[in-house]
């Protein structure tokens, strides 16, 4: 929180001192001119600025768009996501957030308008290939979604799901073993240990929350794609979420969309910010924090904007 | 500001109106529900004030010689041939003893139901030990004597605008003053079929034959419209076909029943020369007018489930398979099954199309298989309501009551089943 306050002053002192965003301009290339936030025309180019790239890529994005119908919901993105790193992806409202991490494990294909084009790479291999099974994939990269959803089953058999039809534990006692890990690694077990029968749907809307965590990475994923987790978390819950992803991207890449500045600058190594679909900048958390390069990132991140 | 209403005086003055308006379609609704309550009580009371009567049925005490010399004259019996109705007006003419000739005994043979000889064949079919007794027996009464006994044929008429002659009546009140006559439960209501008699009718081969085709029904259209309703809400891409089957099936619905009678008769019976009259034919056809409902209500109860269940399933990595089955089936099957039960019930209330299929002919036998033939409770129903006697009129009152006790179970079974399965969401 402090160290945001800092960061925001930091970014004032430097406004002055901003080099204007003059990305070269392709032929093929459309840029839009945006509103700006304080009258003056921004300009949004196709170009993201920062460092898109990273080293040890685990996941790739390359040229992405994402279209509903005729909605032009994400332009043109290129995005590497790293092993044992977790990317924020902020932005205002309706900026295509949630409709990128969706495309990252094949969500999308599940909406019946929605169109993705370009490539996305996990691991050296094109997941949007005929080869690719979406179901092998969503195994590899796991989601927790922006509203709270649990099974109407029980706690139990919430979490046990994903091991179960993958066939993840050998016996019971062994998926005895994974449930509670991941309850505990989720931070839930506490509250629930002793109520494991009763419904999911009987939680509170952060517990609810924290369950869905628990059953995703009781699957054990290799990506863990997050949209605003913790939306619906009390203070406390947020830090045991955040200490997770801490833990969690020890082994895994993380991606999570989040609202509050303050939770990308603390759990994200690098931060990407969206833009009416378009991916303005990506950089090193402190970077963008600091000293963001583009004019809207900084007015987003000193709170102009959204 | 003096001018200018505030926003709390702006919505104080609409108040009035408001609450106006609410009460009158509370009250408008209020008359609406007593009106329909108000027919519904008018439609039982009349029903069971018609039917209640047919639940009861006259009996005659009689004292019957099982003699062996009519029974068996040549020392064998034979129990198809046998003159048991020999024995019954032996016993009548004991019991009245001042009738002679040959009119006036007629006259008092008939007062019986030709159930009381069928009666005694059981009893020595049973029990040949009762060979040379006399046994105290109740009898069934025919149809006319038991409207007497229940007051629907006015004694005091001219004898030649009822069906009982002077004398008859006469005797009835002889036996009725010795104690020889007596209402009891008419079991025969419900354990025989169809007949000519109607102290003998009963709607145990309609109930069967409605049973069988029940079971046809149920078997073969909660499955196909399951699995079509999955398919198509899950499965199928949406295009211009998926619209087409949409549109056709909305529209199926709304077919009248009897042409789905006419395609059974084209399909079933003249192509496929399955036996008329059958209920696996009648199942066939109910089948194909409960479909469409089926399915509608499938798919509703499909669409109701939250997309977020689906959504949290497959980014678990569950197939579309595993998310039908293990997700949206369990939260759907409380909307599928009740639509299930009102298409069963609409099934079982149907008689149009079982006409065009032959299951109006006049069964006797209680079906016992899909292939005997037989009627249904609503065309039993019909039948009765077509004869002129007047003690088919309150069998048919009976069988209504019977049919709605059927509905009222289903519907019953489904509030109970659509309460138990939703407890759990
Ligand atoms: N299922 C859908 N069908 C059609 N359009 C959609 C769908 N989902 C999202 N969109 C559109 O795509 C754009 C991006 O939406 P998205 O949900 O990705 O935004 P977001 O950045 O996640 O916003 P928020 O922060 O409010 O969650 C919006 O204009 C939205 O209207
Ligand atoms: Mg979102």
């Amino acid at each position: 929180m402090v160290a945001i306050e800092q960061d925001r002053k930091v970014t004032q002192l430097k406004t002055a001192a901003m080099t204007e965003t003059t990305d070269t301009p392709t032929e093929h290339h459309v840029d839009l001119a945006v509103p700006g936030y304080h009258g003056q025309e921004v300009e949004l180019g196709r170009e993201t600025v920062g460092n898109v790239r990273c080293d040890n890529a685990f996941m790739v994005a390359e040229n992405v768009n994402v279209y509903y119908g005729d909605n032009h919901a994400i332009r043109d993105v290129t995005l590497e996501i790293g092993k044992k790193q977790v990317v924020a992806l902020i932005g205002p409202s309706g900026c295509g957030k949630s409709t990128f991490l969706r495309c990252l494990n094949r969500m999308n294909d599940t909406i019946e308008t929605a169109r993705v084009t370009g490539n996305i790479l996990l691991d050296g291999t094109d997941i949007y290939s005929k080869q690719q099974d979406p179901v092998a994939l969503r195994a590899r990269v796991g989601i927790v979604f922006q509203k709270p959803n649990p099974f109407p089953k029980s706690i139990y058999d919430n979490v046990a799901y994903g091991p179960r039809i993958h066939g993840l534990a050998g016996d019971r006692s062994e998926l005895d073993g994974i449930v509670h890990s991941s309850l505990e690694r989720a931070g839930l077990l506490k509250e629930v240990k002793d109520r494991l029968e009763e419904p999911g749907t009987s939680l509170s809307g952060g517990q609810q929350q924290r369950l869905c965590i628990a059953r995703t990475i009781a699957v054990n994923p290799e990506v863990i794609l997050m949209d605003e987790p913790c939306s619906a978390l009390d203070p406390i819950a947020t830090a045991r979420i955040e200490d997770l992803m801490d833990e969690l991207c020890e082994d895994y890449a993380i991606v999570i969309v989040t609202h509050s500045m303050q939770q990308a600058a603390r759990v994200s190594r690098r931060v990407a910010y969206f833009h009416l679909g378009y991916l303005v900048e990506v950089d090193d958390t402190d970077k963008v924090f600091t000293n963001p390069q583009h004019k809207l990132t900084e007015d987003y991140i000193t709170g102009r904007i959204g | 500001m003096s001018t200018e209403l505030t926003t709390r005086q702006k919505v104080e003055a609409g108040l009035a109106r408001r609450r106006r308006k609410e009460f009158t379609f509370r009250l408008v609704g209020m008359f609406a529900t007593a009106v329909g309550i108000l027919f519904l009580v008018i439609f039982f009371a009349t029903l069971l004030g018609k039917g209640s009567s047919a639940f009861s049925q006259t009996f005659l005490q009689l004292n019957v010689e099982f003699n062996e010399d009519v029974l068996a004259p040549n020392g064998e019996l034979d129990l198809i041939y046998a003159d048991f109705d020999g024995l019954i007006r032996t016993a009548l003419l004991n019991e009245l003893p001042d009738v002679s000739g040959r009119g006036e005994r007629r006259e008092l043979y008939r007062l019986v139901s030709i159930g009381a000889g069928y009666q005694i064949q059981e009893m020595i079919a049973q029990n040949s030990e009762l060979m040379g007794t006399t046994q105290s027996i109740w009898v069934p009464v025919s149809a006319n004597v038991d409207m007497l006994m229940k007051g629907n044929i006015d004694a005091s008429l001219d004898e030649s605008l009822r069906p009982l002659s002077d004398w008859q009546i006469g005797w009835i009140n002889k036996l009725d003053q010795a104690g020889r006559l007596d209402k009891k439960f008419n079991t025969a209501l419900f354990t025989n079929g169809d007949s000519r008699e109607p102290e003998l009718a009963g709607i145990k081969g309609a109930t069967m034959g409605s049973f069988f085709m029940l079971v046809v029904t149920i078997a073969l259209s909660f499955p196909i419209g399951v699995a079509a309703a999955i398919y198509l809400e899950e499965f199928a891409p949406k295009n211009r076909w998926s619209d087409l089957i949409e549109v056709n099936i909305n529209n199926l619905a709304a077919v009248p029943s009897i042409v789905f009678g006419l395609l059974g008769l084209a399909v079933f019976i003249n192509w496929m020369a399955l036996p008329r009259s059958a209920p696996l034919v009648g199942g066939l056809v109910l089948t194909l007018l409960t479909l469409p409902v089926i399915i509608i209500a499938s798919r509703a109860a499909i669409k109701a489930v939250p997309p977020s269940i689906r959504e949290a399933a497959l980014g678990l990595g569950a197939s579309q398979m595993q998310v039908v089955f293990h997700h949206v089936l369990p939260l759907a099957m409380p909307g599928m099954l009740t639509g299930a039960i009102i298409g069963m019930s609409r099934a079982l209330g149907e008689s149009a199309p079982l006409l065009m299929i032959g299951m109006i002919a006049f069964v006797v036998d209680v079906p016992g298989s899909f292939t005997d033939p037989s009627t249904a409770l609503p065309v039993q129903i019909y039948l009765w309501a077509d004869s002129p006697e007047r003690a088919f009129a309150e069998r048919t009152s009976a069988a209504i009551i019977v049919l709605l006790g059927f509905l009222l179970l289903m519907n019953l079974t489904a509030v109970i089943i659509r309460k138990r399965m939703e407890r759990k969401w």
